[in-house]
C-alpha cells in the first residue's frame, strides 16, 4: 500500500516555487521527523518500560548469588547458565515441552473440526456460535482454571460422575492430565479463531472444482481444503504452544510437586529459592525460546493476529 | 456561468505543467511532461495502465509531489503547495466517499473546511445535489446509495466548491456499460453547463474521443501526443498513438521523394511527406478509409492502389471487415459499412485494396 | 466464494462426527462454569457436596475486607493502565502505519515483543527493574518508592501499549486510504483531516483496543504478583492465593462475580462494534 507523502507545511514558505530533486528530499524528511515525533511517546514509554527492564534481567543472568540470597553484581560468570544443562532442569524443560505440544495437539485435534463446523453453517448461525466461543474466551483465565481445580478434587463434581458411573474415584488433581485439561481449556479459543479465520477465508469454488474432477468429500478435504488452511494451523499451533510452554497459572492450580513445569520453575527461583541470577537466565532462555516459535509464526502463518 | 469549451476564457491556461519529472525510488513514473490545458477545457489524459496519467493528475491535484518541475493553476506556481491550499478538488476512482457522513455532510465538507457561513452553505450544498440530480438522498450514508449514485456524490461534493479545475480519475470505471455510457453524456454536459476546466484520465479510448475537447496520450511516463480528438486519431504521431486509439493499419516503406513511398515489394504510392528520401517509415491508414474493390474496376487517379488476396471476411452486422494480405507480409483490416447493393468478396479472391492517400499518417520506423 | 457451503458440507458419518464433536467442545466450554456457578450458590462449605441453595457466600464476600480492597485495587489499576496505553497505544499505531521514519522496524519489532514474551519473563523483568530503580533513587535521592499499584499500573501499561496499538493499526490498515486524501483534496489541514475523518473511522478499533487493555489488566495474575507490594494485591492475584490454599464457595462466588463483569465487557463491546456498523 503506497503512502501518501503530503507535501509538509514548510512548503508553503516555498510558494511559488518549482520543485526539484532537493526539495522532495527535505519534504521526505520533514514527514519522517513528524513520523518520530508521533512515535517517541510510545518508543519512550517501552524503552524505559520494557527494553530496560529486560536488559538488567540479562546482566543479573550473569550475576552471583550470595549464601543468602542476596545478588552480587559482580565476579560475573556463566554459572547460571551452566545451570540450565542441569539434567533436573533439562526434565523440567522437557515436561513443559512435552505438556504444550501435547496440549497444542490436542487443541488441534478437536479444534479443527470444530472451526470447520462454524465455518460450514449459515452466516447467522456462525456469527451466534462464534459469540458462544467468544464469552469464555474473554472469561477470566484464573476463574476457568479455578473451575477444573474445583471439578478435579477428590470428592468434586467429575469424581461423584465416574463414581456414579461406577468407574470408581478419580483422582486427577495434581497429575499431569489434570495440567494438561486445564491448558486445552484455558487455550482451545487461541486455537479456534485463526482456524476459523483461514477456513472461512477458504474460495470453497476451489472444492466445488475439486469435486467437479471426480474427487470424493474427503479427498476434496485432503487434497484442496487442508493444504490451503495450513497457515491457520500453523498460527493456532503457535498462539497454543507459546504460552503453554511458559504457563504459570495453570500447573500452579491444577498440577503438584511431580509436574513442576518452567513457569512455576522460574517463580520459585524468585520467591523460595532466592537465586536471582539462575532465575534471570531462566527467563531470559525461554523467551528465546518464545521468540523463535513466534518467529515461525510469522513466516509460516502470516499476520493474522 | 456557462461558456463554451471551444472559445477559452483567457489566455492564461488553467493548468500548466513545465518539465515535469516524478521518480519513485529506481521508477521513472513521469519523465518530463509539458502540458497546457486551456481555461474551460475538457482535457482527457488517455493511456494503458501504468503509464503515469494518474501520477500526473496526482501531481495536479497536489496529493504527489513532483520530483522536478513545475505546475502553474492559472499562472501561479503550485508545485509545492499542499492539496488543501491548491483551488482544484479531485472525483476520487474509488468515490472515497467519507462512510460515517450523510450525503450531504459529504457535501458540505470542502464548505466547512473553508469556514463558509452555514446558510451560504446550505445553500450551495443543495444546489449542487440539484445539478447532480440527487435532491432528496440529503440523509442517506453512502453505503446505501448505488455505485451510480455514490459517483454523483462524488461529483457534487467536488463542485460545490467552485473549483478552477476538476479533476477526475477514471470515475466511470466501476459502472456497468449502460451507466457508463450515460454518465459519459451527462459528464460533457455538466461540464458545458457549469464551464469548469476538467481533466479527466481514463484508459478507455473511446471514453476519451467521445467526450474530450484535446486529448494527451501517454505511455510509460511521457507524453506523445497531445490534440483534438480528431488529430489524434487521424494524425496520430508516433505508433504507439496510433495503435492504442481505434483500429489502424500498418505499412512500411521507405521514403521515395515528395509525396511518393515504396512498400516493401517495390511498389511505390502516394503519400503526404517531403523531404529527404531513404528514411524507413511506417504509413498507417484507418480500415474505414480504405475500400475493397475488384481487380477488374480500373483505380481513380491520385488514389492508391494496391493488391492482395483476401483473407477473411468478418460480419459486424452494421459493417464488414475484410482481412486482405498484401505484399510483405502485411493483413490489411478495411472497413466497409454493410450498404445495400454493395459487392461482396469471399476468401481467396484477388482484390486492389484503395485510399485516398490525404488518409495517411506517416510515422517514424 | 459459493454463496451457499453446501458442498464443503460433510455427509453422513462424517457430518454426524463433526455434529457432536461441536457439541461436546460446547459443553466442555460451558460445564464447568456453569457448575462454577452453580456451587456458588451451595450452603455446603465443601464444595462437592451439596447442600442447598443460599446467598451466604455473596454476603460473606461483601464483608470482606481482603477481597473489596483487592477489587478496588484491580479497578484502579484496569482503567489508570487503559487509559494510558490506549493514548499511547493509538499514537504508536498512527506512527507505524502512516509514516516512514528511520528505525520504524526496529520499533514495529519493540512493540510486538511484550506480545510474544511470556509473561513470567515479563514478571522477572518488572521485579528486577523496579528492585534496580528503586534502590538507585534512593542512592541518589534519599528517599524511594515501594512496590504497589504504581509499579503494577507501570507493567500493565508496558504490555499494553502493544495489544492496543495491534488493534487500531489493523484497524487503520484497513481504512481506504484514498478517504484521508479526499479530506485533504477538500481542503482540510493536517489536523482537521484527522479529527473529522480518520479519529471517527478508527474509533471502534480505539475502543477495541481499549477494552481488550481493560480485559487483560483485570486478568492478569503472574506479573501482578511480582511487582504487587503488601495491601496492593489486585483480584485474581488475591484469589490466587486464596486457590492455592483449597477450594471453598467463597472463591465460586467471587468467581461468579468475575466472570459476570467480564460476560458484560463482552456484550458491551459486541454491541458497540454493531453500532459502528
Amino acid at each position: 500500500m503506497a503512502q501518501t507523502t503530503l507535501p509538509p507545511r514548510k512548503a508553503d514558505q516555498l510558494e511559488g516555487q518549482a520543485a526539484t530533486a532537493e526539495l522532495e528530499k527535505s519534504a521526505e524528511r520533514a514527514a519522517s521527523r513528524r513520523g518520530m515525533f508521533m512515535a517517541a511517546p510510545g518508543f519512550v514509554y517501552l524503552f524505559l518500560f520494557f527494553a530496560l527492564p529486560l536488559l538488567i534481567v540479562f546482566v543479573y543472568s550473569f550475576a552471583n548469588r550470595s549464601p543468602t540470597g542476596r545478588t552480587i553484581l559482580a565476579n560475573w560468570n556463566l554459572d547460571s547458565y551452566q545451570r540450565l544443562l542441569d539434567p533436573f532442569v533439562v526434565q523440567i524443560a522437557w515436561r513443559s515441552f512435552v505438556l504444550a505440544a501435547g496440549a497444542t495437539a490436542i487443541c488441534l485435534l478437536v479444534g479443527y473440526p470444530f472451526a470447520y463446523f462454524i465455518a460450514t453453517r449459515s452466516p447467522k448461525v456462525r456469527a451466534a456460535l462464534l459469540v458462544l466461543v467468544m464469552i469464555p474466551f474473554w472469561s477470566n483465565f484464573l476463574v476457568r482454571t479455578y473451575a477444573w481445580r474445583m471439578l478435579l478434587g477428590s470428592g468434586g463434581p467429575v469424581s461423584q460422575v465416574t463414581e456414579f458411573l461406577g468407574l470408581g474415584e478419580t483422582r486427577l488433581l495434581f497429575t499431569t492430565t489434570a495440567v494438561m485439561i486445564g491448558l486445552v481449556y484455558g487455550y482451545l479459543p487461541f486455537m479456534i479463531l485463526p482456524l476459523y479465520a483461514s477456513i472461512e477465508r477458504v474460495d470453497f469454488s476451489l472444492v466445488e472444482a475439486s469435486r467437479d474432477l471426480y474427487a470424493s468429500g474427503w479427498q476434496a478435504f485432503r487434497r484442496v481444503t487442508w493444504p490451503l488452511t495450513r497457515p491457520g494451523v500453523v498460527a493456532g499451533s503457535i498462539l497454543v504452544f507459546i504460552p503453554s510452554f511458559g504457563a504459570y497459572v495453570t500447573p500452579e492450580i491444577l498440577g503438584g510437586s511431580r509436574t513442576t513445569m518452567l513457569g512455576s520453575y522460574i517463580v520459585r527461583q524468585f520467591l523460595q529459592a532466592r537465586d536471582w541470577p539462575f532465575g534471570s537466565s531462566l527467563s531470559f532462555v525461554i523467551m528465546l525460546a518464545m521468540l523463535g516459535a513466534a518467529f515461525v509464526y510469522f513466516r509460516v502463518g502470516g499476520k493474522t493476529l | 456561468m456557462s461558456q463554451t469549451a471551444a472559445q477559452p476564457a483567457s489566455t492564461t491556461p488553467a493548468v500548466e505543467l513545465v518539465g515535469i519529472v516524478k521518480r519513485f525510488d529506481e521508477v521513472t513514473a513521469v519523465d518530463d511532461v509539458n502540458l497546457a490545458i486551456a481555461d474551460g477545457e475538457f482535457f482527457s489524459l488517455l493511456g494503458p495502465s501504468g503509464c503515469g496519467k494518474t501520477t500526473t493528475l496526482r501531481m495536479i491535484a497536489g496529493l504527489e509531489f513532483p520530483t522536478e518541475g513545475s505546475i502553474r493553476l492559472h499562472g501561479h506556481e503550485m508545485a509545492l503547495r499542499p492539496p488543501n491550499k491548491r483551488p482544484v478538488n479531485t472525483v476520487f476512482q474509488s468515490y472515497a466517499l467519507f462512510p460515517h457522513m450523510s450525503v450531504a455532510q459529504n457535501v458540505a465538507f470542502g464548505l466547512q473546511m473553508q469556514k463558509v457561513a452555514k446558510s451560504e452553505l446550505d445553500d450551495r450544498v443543495a444546489e449542487s445535489l440539484k445539478l447532480v440530480q440527487l435532491t432528496g438522498m440529503e440523509k442517506r450514508k453512502p453505503k446505501q446509495l448505488s455505485g451510480g449514485q455514490q459517483q454523483r456524490v462524488a461529483l457534487a461534493r467536488a463542485l460545490v466548491n467552485h473549483p478552477q479545475v476538476l479533476l477526475l480519475d477514471e470515475p466511470l470505471g466501476a459502472l456497468d456499460l449502460k451507466l457508463r455510457k450515460a454518465m459519459q453524456l451527462e459528464l460533457k454536459e455538466l461540464q458545458q453547463r457549469v464551464g469548469i476546466t476538467f481533466v479527466y484520465v481514463t484508459h478507455d479510448q473511446e471514453e476519451a474521443l467521445t467526450m474530450s475537447d484535446r486529448i494527451g496520450v501517454m505511455s510509460e511516463g511521457k507524453l506523445l501526443q497531445v490534440g483534438t480528438p480528431e488529430e489524434i486519431y487521424e494524425q496520430p504521431r508516433t505508433r504507439m498513438v496510433a495503435d492504442f486509439i481505434g483500429e489502424t493499419n500498418f505499412l512500411p516503406a521507405t521514403h521515395a521523394g515528395t509525396g511518393r513511398v515504396r512498400l516493401v515489394n517495390g511498389e511505390e504510392i502516394d503519400a503526404p511527406i517531403d523531404g529527404v528520401a531513404g528514411q524507413e517509415l511506417t504509413l498507417t491508414v484507418r480500415p474505414e478509409k480504405m475500400a475493397v474493390v475488384a481487380t477488374e474496376v480500373p483505380p481513380d487517379p491520385g488514389v492508391n492502389a494496391i493488391e492482395g488476396i483476401v483473407h477473411r471476411r468478418v460480419y459486424l452486422g452494421n459493417a464488414l471487415t475484410y482481412e486482405v494480405d498484401v505484399a510483405g507480409d502485411v493483413r490489411l483490416h478495411v472497413r466497409h459499412e454493410n450498404a445495400p447493393g454493395q459487392q461482396r468478396f469471399d476468401t481467396g479472391d484477388r482484390v486492389r485494396v484503395c485510399w485516398d492517400p490525404s488518409a495517411t499518417a506517416v510515422l517514424e520506423a | 466464494m459459493s454463496a451457499t457451503r453446501d458442498v464443503v458440507r460433510p455427509t453422513g458419518n462424517a457430518r454426524r462426527a463433526l455434529s457432536a464433536n461441536a457439541w461436546l467442545v460446547f459443553a466442555f466450554f460451558y460445564a464447568p462454569i456453569i457448575l462454577l456457578v452453580i456451587f456458588s450458590f451451595n450452603d455446603n462449605r465443601f464444595v462437592g457436596v451439596w447442600g442447598g441453595g443460599s446467598l451466604r457466600w455473596y454476603r460473606e464476600m461483601f464483608a470482606n475486607r481482603p477481597v473489596l480492597n483487592s477489587l478496588q485495587n484491580s479497578l484502579i489499576v484496569a482503567f489508570a493502565s487503559t487509559i494510558v496505553s490506549t493514548v499511547l497505544g493509538t499514537f504508536t499505531a498512527l506512527a507505524l502505519e502512516r509514516f516512514r521514519f528511520r528505525g520504524r522496524g526496529a520499533f514495529d519489532g519493540l512493540v510486538y515483543l511484550p506480545v510474544i514474551i511470556p509473561d513470567v519473563t515479563m514478571a522477572v523483568m518488572m521485579l528486577l527493574f523496579f528492585a534496580r530503580a528503586s534502590s538507585l533513587l534512593y542512592g541518589t535521592m534519599g528517599a524511594t518508592f515501594g512496590l504497589g499499584i504504581g509499579t503494577i499500573t507501570l507493567s500493565h501499561i508496558a504490555f499494553n501499549i502493544s495489544f492496543v496499538a495491534i488493534v487500531v493499526r489493523a484497524r487503520l490498515a484497513g481504512m481506504d486510504p484514498s478517504l484521508e486524501e479526499a479530506a485533504a483534496d477538500l481542503y482540510a489541514g493536517r489536523w482537521e483531516a484527522f479529527r473529522r475523518v480518520t479519529l471517527p473511522l478508527i474509533m471502534p478499533g480505539i475502543l477495541g483496543g481499549a477494552l481488550l487493555a481493560l480485559t487483560l489488566s483485570l486478568d492478569e495474575v503472574v506479573i501482578t504478583s511480582f511487582v504487587s507490594g503488601p495491601g496492593s494485591t489486585t483480584l485474581p492475584v488475591y484469589v490466587f492465593g486464596l486457590v492455592r490454599r483449597g477450594v471453598t464457595p467463597l472463591i465460586n462466588a467471587v468467581s461468579t462475580v468475575m466472570l459476570m463483569a467480564s460476560m458484560l465487557l463482552v456484550l458491551f463491546s459486541l454491541l458497540v462494534q454493531r453500532r459502528s456498523q
